[in-house]
């Protein structure tokens, strides 16, 4: 087994002594999809939070490719491949659908504080915009302004503009939720695609969903890592049964 | 695309138009040349507050010290009109980046509050210094010439040159807007962690934006020095700021022709007030109405509030929405 592309010790967030996040263990192995599965308010976004560096940890430790990042801020995790989305949807309303993805492409080309320029410099990156697009089905909205696009098709967008950092370790907070049965399938099988050579870290309430491509998972409740391991693992554990999937209900979305 | 120019071409086309006829068409140069300062600085107050949000209070502190140090450079040092242009401009700058530094960590109300504290600091500093004049402020600024060649003594002359340079200030902040650094800024704008987590900093964007609004609004307080030929303490009172503000909605916030727009309709109300006044007195035999001159403020705040309720978009976002409702000839 190859070492953890991250791994964490001990991690732990209180807010004003309620701890949201209770002295996690995390190896999330390279080019696995690991799914962090639990009830509401059990801390998932809390540690997705923390793993990015949006807020403090109390105490514990992150390692990211074998480097301590607990004291590097936001952007800087962002910028050595660390990528996340967001539980609510997160595009660029203002921006149009080929833009929001050109974004997340134009930092590489350093010109991102150049304020004397057209922003046709750009038109470079259209190509390669495209493409992704292409591969989330948004190639034929390019030019849609992305706040007036249907729920799915932003998650999607979201998605296609988290791939343009060519992320090492991409974490999805959610990305399937509140979507139609198809665009279920459709980003399922868009992450199961897009996760060769990467590692993905989603937080996923549809059971289906996480047998199906999930490798590994982990387990969280009240802020603690009750079980981890392949989906026949966990499903088994009878903590598990009895606090989150409810004595036997497999196949529904636990929430 | 289409072969025809744009709606909004024509309405820059348009309005650039009428601004330079518009001294022919009985409009006095001077008052053309104040109009156009103020529209300047509502133009530079809206590169802030339309592409970030952040609403400053202190930007009368750019206006009054870019003017002053343009007057003190003319009557202390004969500075050429260009250079003390350029003083202003930078001594805009230099002040923006500094109380920047200070107010860009915050948003919303603190940043306001912030900005408006700082700024006061700045009132009460060109209150005690013998080299603002205090309450007589610096007065008979030389207009002298421009690259040793234009006579800016006169009237029409100094009216195009601020023209001139309006007009390039706006293409300058029409460019800021639609370039990669603004595409940035209305990410940023929109949804400020999602840009953080694509590994942008926003205070970098924010503080660059900040200052660029600053260095433009000190040459506005520049010019209007140089072309009236005077600074006083009102252009570094906190007014001077609540009055960009309102310029700014009035014209239509997050439009590049709004502030213009705002600024040319208040600035105009606000000079023909006293006519306006005497007007209605003699119409409806009211004496009352003859002292309107004198009631500018209350004026402004009533106009102000009829914005607020009425046209909440300003007079270019309700006429832009009007132009968007109108079906479609063509696909
Ligand atoms: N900023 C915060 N301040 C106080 N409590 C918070 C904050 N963020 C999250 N929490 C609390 O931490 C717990 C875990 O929340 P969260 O991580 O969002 O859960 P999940 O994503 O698993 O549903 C919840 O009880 C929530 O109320
Ligand atoms: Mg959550």
């Amino acid at each position: 087994m190859s070492a953890p592309v991250l791994e964490t010790r001990g991690l732990r967030k209180s807010f004003k002594g309620f701890t949201a996040v209770d002295g996690v263990d995390l190896a999330v192995q390279s080019g696995h999809i690991h799914a962090l599965i639990g009830p509401n308010g059990a801390g998932k976004t809390t540690l997705f939070n923390l793993l990015t560096r949006f807020i403090e940890p109390s105490a514990g430790e992150i390692h990211f490719n074998g480097e301590p990042v607990s004291n590097l801020p936001a952007k800087a995790v962002a910028r050595r491949g660390m990528v996340r989305s967001f539980q609510i949807s997160a595009v660029f309303g203002g921006l149009s659908v080929l833009d929001n993805v050109r974004l997340a492409l134009q930092r590489k080309l350093g010109v991102s504080f150049h304020f004397w320029r057209s922003a046709r410099v750009l038109d470079r990156l259209n190509e390669e915009a495209l493409t992704l697009l292409d591969q989330v089905g948004l190639a034929t909205l390019a030019d849609e302004a992305a706040g007036a696009l249907p729920y799915g098709r932003k998650r999607a967008l979201e998605l296609a503009t988290t791939l343009a950092m060519d992320p090492v370790l991409m974490l999805l907070d959610e990305p399937t939720q509140g979507m139609g049965y198809e665009d279920v399938e459709r980003v399922t099988s868009l992450i199961k695609t897009v996760s060769a050579g990467r590692t993905v870290l989603m937080v996923e309430h549809n059971m289906k969903v996480v047998a199906s491509i999930a490798d590994t998972l982990t387990v969280l409740q009240r802020g603690r890592v009750i079980a981890s391991g392949d989906y026949h693992q966990v499903s088994r554990n009878e903590e598990v049964t009895r606090a989150y999937l409810g004595g036997g209900r497999q196949g529904g979305a636990a929430a | 695309m289409s072969a025809f120019p744009s709606l909004r071409t024509c309405g820059y086309a348009m309005l650039l138009f009428a601004l330079v006829v518009a001294p022919w068409a009985g409009l006095y140069p001077v008052l053309g040349t104040k109009l156009l300062c103020y529209a300047l600085f509502a133009c530079a107050f809206h590169l802030l507050l339309g592409y970030t949000g952040l609403a400053s209070l202190g930007h009368a502190a750019f206006l009054g010290v870019g003017g002053y140090v343009a007057g003190y450079g003319v009557k202390m040092w004969q500075l050429s009109p260009e250079l003390a242009l350029l003083a202003g401009l930078g001594s805009g700058a230099l002040l923006g980046v500094v109380m920047g530094f200070i107010s860009i960590r915050r948003s919303g109300i603190y940043f306001t509050m912030i900005t408006l504290a700082l700024a006061q600091m700045v009132y009460f500093l060109c209150v005690q210094l013998p080299q603002t004049g205090g309450e007589d402020g610096l007065q008979g600024i030389d207009r002298g010439r421009l690259f040793g060649l234009l006579d800016l003594h006169d009237d029409l002359t100094m009216y195009y040159t601020v023209l001139v340079i309006s007009v390039a200030a706006f293409l300058f902040i029409a460019r800021v807007v639609y370039s990669p650094f603004g595409q940035a800024l209305q990410a940023i704008k929109d949804n400020e962690p999602r840009a953080v987590s694509l590994g942008y900093h926003p205070n970098h964007y924010k503080l660059i934006v900040f200052t660029l609004s600053a260095a433009l609004t000190g040459l506005a307080g520049a010019l209007k020095a140089i072309s009236l030929g005077f600074v006083t303490l009102s252009d570094v009172h906190w007014m001077t700021s609540g009055h960009a503000l309102l310029m700014t909605l009035v014209g239509g916030l997050g439009t590049l022709s709004g502030p213009v727009v705002g600024a040319l309709a208040l600035v105009t109300l606000e000079n023909k007030m006293g006519a306006l006044g005497a007007g209605l007195a003699s119409l409806t035999g009211f004496a009352w109405f003859s002292t309107l001159g004198e009631s500018v403020m209350m004026i402004m705040g009533i106009v102000f509030v009829l914005c607020v309720l009425t046209f909440r978009r300003g007079i270019m976002g309700e006429l832009l929405s009007l132009s968007r409702h109108r079906p479609r000839k063509t696909a």
